[in-house]
């Protein structure tokens, strides 16, 4: 189990005054479960994926505790699915890439075809620069990168932004499996509709503080407790039926 | 044209983009070199009679001058010299009474020596020193590095050798100021060990004039792949800084640091014709000098033509060089 205590995240500035950025997080994550994290834009939700991974600047203050089973997380136990393609080497062919996370985490090399199936995608691909991948297939390479460190837990950040319905839920179909097979993953996304039908619960963030936790069927069901959940998933499922013509 | 075809294809299209070019070129360029060559205000017989002026006639002088053609008007000159050359003529040297083409082929392997050496030496230093500043961005080897860079940018090649003699040949009495064997003895009685101990201070000194670009072009190329969501999603996973710009930035920053040093040919032949000058190196930097203050315009327009095709190669390279460590410049056209 992964757990995030009172997570918080605040910026020195130049004048020694603070912002924060993102107050009193708390998550847990199991094995073979898939929750999500939602909020608007800025609410902080990949600061958290920042702040979890260690990326966050010099001036950042982070406090709170992240544990994992109960001790201090480990190197190597978190793996992050970042949300922009550029995250993969230009210059570098993906197989190359995926065995350098590999080493990264001291991992063996892994079973480039068998890794690449994992994911949907071709044997081929491993010869492939990242130029060359399509939107989702670059998407899907993130995850394999991230997948190949051997960490048990995975935040895919916004891993469907970009791509066309078909290929976003062929991604979400992806993780969802992926906890099937005994990762915990967690998915910041936008895209709510979609999310729910993977995810058992979901954290709301706004700006930088946690509202609710919700379970899935609580978005569907009308059961969100939070004003700005409500208005959060009011926008995201409205499909503009109403209209005047 | 089809992706793959693309791929497999783009060595043999730039080639031949370049073989055009060099086709067009050349002819331009020896067109421009001779009209400086013909202007230029030295009388070449007065530079081959030299001090022995009190016992050259005027009639003799002219029997030089037209035993050398100078009498012809000189697009007759220009032809004449255009149609010896495909039929691999280079003329005669004025000035070292020998065949163009002879005089290249002995001094082109001691003036590549001494480029071949500074192009490598200032790569390897100009390379990891700006690395290492990228890796230890904003920390004091990172201010330390680019200090170094503009201290040496910021000094002339005449100035850095003279500072090499005196330290290093004057003062410490440990390298040789002078020539590629020691005085008295051919290359071939001279070990591997004393021409290297030679080559050392003209090599550096031909060297500076490229390290201290490649400093900060490296340093800038690494510092750009470090700040990248590329190299954000390796640290996220345990790479270290110097691990990120040794290891997976060196390729980002090494194909234009290529670029820059191959494409700087030009720069490492002229930095080359001062050190040869000042180390008496045996090389055509000196054969150079001597063909310009001697108005020698068939060795000059030889060594000329032989320079235009080391920079033309330079040049190629560094095209080579930037497709290989981008694939995606393989694409474009």
């Amino acid at each position: 189990m992964l757990r995030v205590t009172a997570l918080s995240v605040r910026f020195r500035r130049h004048d020694g005054s603070h912002a924060t950025a993102l107050s009193g997080l708390e998550l847990t994550l199991a094995r073979g479960e898939v929750i999500g994290l939602v909020g608007g834009s800025g609410a902080g939700k990949s600061l958290v994926a920042e702040a979890l991974m260690g990326l966050l600047p010099g001036n950042a203050e982070v406090s709170g505790q992240i544990t994992r089973d109960g001790q201090r997380l480990a190197p190597g136990q978190l793996a992050l699915a970042p949300q922009g393609i550029d995250a993969l080497d230009p210059l570098t062919r993906l197989g190359d890439q995926i065995c350098r996370f590999a080493r990264l985490a001291g991992q063996p090399p892994p079973d480039l075809p068998a890794a690449l199936a994992r994911l949907g995608l071709p044997e081929t691909a491993a010869r492939a620069f990242p130029h060359e991948l399509s939107g989702g297939m670059a998407k899907r390479a993130l995850i394999a990168t991230a997948l190949a460190t051997g960490a048990g837990f995975l935040i895919a950040d916004e891993p469907t932004l970009g791509l066309d319905p078909e290929t976003a839920d062929r991604i979400l179909a992806l993780l969802a499996g992926l906890a099937a097979q005994g990762h915990g993953v967690c998915v910041i996304s936008h895209d709510l509709p979609r999310l729910i039908a993977i995810a058992g619960r979901i954290t709301i963030l706004q700006e930088g503080r946690m509202v609710e936790t919700a379970m899935a069927g609580d978005f569907t069901g009308g059961d969100l407790r939070h004003p700005f959940s409500r208005a959060l998933w009011a926008a995201q499922s409205w499909t503009g039926a109403d209209l005047p013509c | 044209m089809d992706l793959q075809l693309m791929r497999r294809n783009w060595l043999a299209r730039l080639l031949l983009e370049r073989l055009i070019r060099l086709i067009w070129l050349v002819p331009l360029a020896m067109a421009g070199l001779f009209t400086l060559v013909s202007l230029a205000p030295v009388d070449p017989v007065q530079a081959y009679v030299g001090a022995r002026v009190a016992q050259v006639g005027p009639e003799q002088r002219a029997a030089i001058a037209e035993a050398w053609g100078l009498n012809a008007p000189a697009p007759e000159r220009f032809w004449l010299w255009l149609s010896h050359l495909a039929a691999g003529d280079f003329g005669t040297s004025i000035t070292y009474n020998a065949p163009v083409l002879d005089l290249i082929a002995q001094r082109a392997g001691a003036s590549l020596a001494l480029i071949g050496t500074a192009f490598f030496l200032a790569l390897a230093l100009g390379f990891s020193l700006g690395l290492l500043a990228a890796a230890m961005r904003g920390r004091w080897p990172d201010r330390l590095i680019r200090g170094l860079a503009v201290v040496l940018s910021a000094s002339p090649g005449f100035w850095i050798a003279i500072l090499l003699i005196s330290v290093f040949a004057v003062g410490l009495g440990w390298l040789p100021a002078c020539c590629a064997t020691p005085p008295g003895l051919t290359a071939a009685e001279t070990s591997l060990g004393a021409r290297l101990t030679h080559l050392i201070l003209p090599a550096v000194t031909v060297s500076v004039v490229g390290i201290s670009a490649l400093i900060l072009h490296s340093r800038a190329r690494a510092v750009a792949f470090l700040e990248s969501p590329a190299a954000r999603h390796l640290a996220a996973h345990g790479a270290s800084r110097l691990r990120l710009a040794f290891r997976y930035g060196a390729r980002h920053a090494l194909g234009p640091a290529l670029t820059v040093h191959l494409a700087g040919a030009g720069e490492l032949v002229g930095g080359s014709v001062l050190a040869e000058t000042i180390f008496a190196w045996p090389g055509l930097g000196q054969a150079t000098v001597r063909a310009a203050t001697g108005a020698d315009a068939p060795l000059l327009l030889g060594i000329a033509l032989a320079t235009l095709l080391f920079v033309f190669c330079g040049n190629l390279l560094a095209d080579i060089a930037a497709r290989l460590a981008d694939p995606r410049l393989r694409e474009m056209r």
